[in-house]
């Protein structure tokens, strides 16, 4: 089956900053992601879940966008304005996609 | 004194505190209970509805006067203001930098609406009435303490809070429900109250009980994860700070003129911490801090302290002041 070559970006960040980045996607033009909620994890401030979490504060989602190649660039740049000073993740792998059109 | 140890061992041993006690010892002690977190948001729905449901249908029995405007201006005096002592109170006592002092500030201006849920209900108890309007009182004071935190940090520089910071905090969930919930409750009075006071009023206490319970695990789980992170002064100051915040709402309640139950909730609010609306608001504004000093703080330190013994004290003090 006829393959095409596409990027994966996941953003794992803040819940509370969900609405923020979607925004700033929709704005540089990149209309196509899934959100994802995250169960838990471990990074510079030891392990957390997300069982018992009081408030909007806590809690981490990832973003999964897949966009073509030539695309990356705006979309990195309009996200790394909203993630930049915050708690998260940004990591870009190569993948296939077999609806070139859709992306 | 003896009045307080009394009123203080009542309070511990009643089945609100009790419950938050085992939830507490049961995340200290890593068992596997949880509520689950979709239950957990159904009863603060629940919870958030019926006081301010009871709030508004308090005041349409007692009818609005100038008072309750006023309290409002009070409400927002004491929430800019106690971030300011607060801010001061914690350089001194620990040694947090600026930014994380003015971050964890701002939760001691602000409210925890779970411990004015559990003042209303330590006041029912001991047939103490209070003002309705206070519901909208602690409405009023989630928000002016992140603007003061903010100055603190910022004096003057621009560009921390966006249009749409300020709608998540003064339309946030739990603001909405509880002045909806008052307004609808001010609107079908005693009438209104009648129809459904088999579901606001009496699983009121059960509710609170199992609320707490969660609270309690969640406290737990964040003083055995960020206990480690808070130094002497800072646990000091997380206890000290309610008592002082309460003697400012001791006086605005006495300045105002409010009722013995009034004068308490205001008390009470003055002395809690927030940790839902400001950590959320410091997470967007001052993301360079750390959550877990200022989560700890108010949750693990600042919470239990007024459940368990801040607000027999404050009752017990207000009730001194008062010659009730």
């Amino acid at each position: 089956m006829q393959t095409h070559k596409a990027k994966r970006v996941e953003i794992t960040i803040e819940k509370i900053m969900q609405s923020r980045l979607s925004d700033a996607l929709m704005k540089a033009d990149v209309h196509g992601f899934t959100i994802l909620p995250v169960y838990g994890g471990s990074g510079r401030s030891g392990l957390w879940d997300r069982t018992g979490q009081v408030g909007r504060a806590e809690g981490m989602v990832q973003f999964i966008c897949i966009v073509r190649e030539e695309r990356l660039d705006a979309l990195l740049t309009a996200a790394f304005k909203v993630v930049e000073k915050h708690i998260g993740v940004v990591n870009i792998t190569d993948c296939e996609v077999l609806r070139a059109e859709r992306f | 004194m003896g009045e307080i140890l009394t009123l203080a061992a009542n309070n511990l041993l009643s089945p609100i505190v009790l419950c938050f006690a085992l939830g507490v010892s049961a995340a200290l002690a890593r068992s596997d209970l949880s509520v689950p977190e979709a239950a957990a948001k159904a009863l603060s729905i629940y919870l958030l509805f019926a006081i301010g449901f009871k709030g508004g249908v308090s005041v349409a029995a007692h009818g609005v006067d100038l008072t309750l405007g006023l309290s409002l201006v009070a409400g927002v005096i004491l929430s800019a203001l106690l971030p300011l002592i607060a801010f001061a109170l914690l350089r001194a006592l620990s040694g947090l930098d600026r930014l994380n002092a003015a971050a964890v500030a701002g939760h001691y201006g602000s409210i925890s609406i779970v411990t004015f849920v559990a003042a209303t209900s330590v006041l029912e108890s001991s047939g103490i009435a209070a003002e309705g309007y206070m519901v909208a009182v602690a409405a009023a004071m989630e928000a002016p303490a992140i603007l003061s935190a903010l100055w603190l940090i910022s004096r003057g520089e621009s560009g921390r809070m966006d249009a749409s910071l300020w709608r998540e905090i003064l339309l946030n969930g739990s603001i909405v429900l509880l002045v909806g919930a008052f307004f609808i409750g001010m609107i079908t009075g005693e009438e209104g109250l009648a129809e459904i006071s088999s579901f606001v009023v009496a699983p009121f206490k059960g509710v609170l009980c199992l609320f707490l319970l969660d609270m309690g695990l969640v406290a737990g789980r964040g003083l055995a994860k960020g206990g480690k992170l808070l130094g002497a002064g800072s646990i000091a100051f997380g206890v000290l700070m309610p008592p002082i915040g309460a003697a400012f709402g001791l006086l605005a309640g006495l300045v105002l003129g409010l009722s013995l139950g009034g004068t308490v909730l205001l008390m009470t609010l003055s002395a809690s911490a927030s940790y839902i609306a400001v950590p959320a608001a410091m997470r967007v504004a001052l993301p360079e801090a750390n959550p877990s000093i200022y989560l700890t703080l108010s949750l693990g330190v600042t919470f239990p302290f007024n459940l368990v013994l801040g607000i027999p004290l404050y009752l017990a003090v207000a009730s001194f002041v008062f010659g009730a």
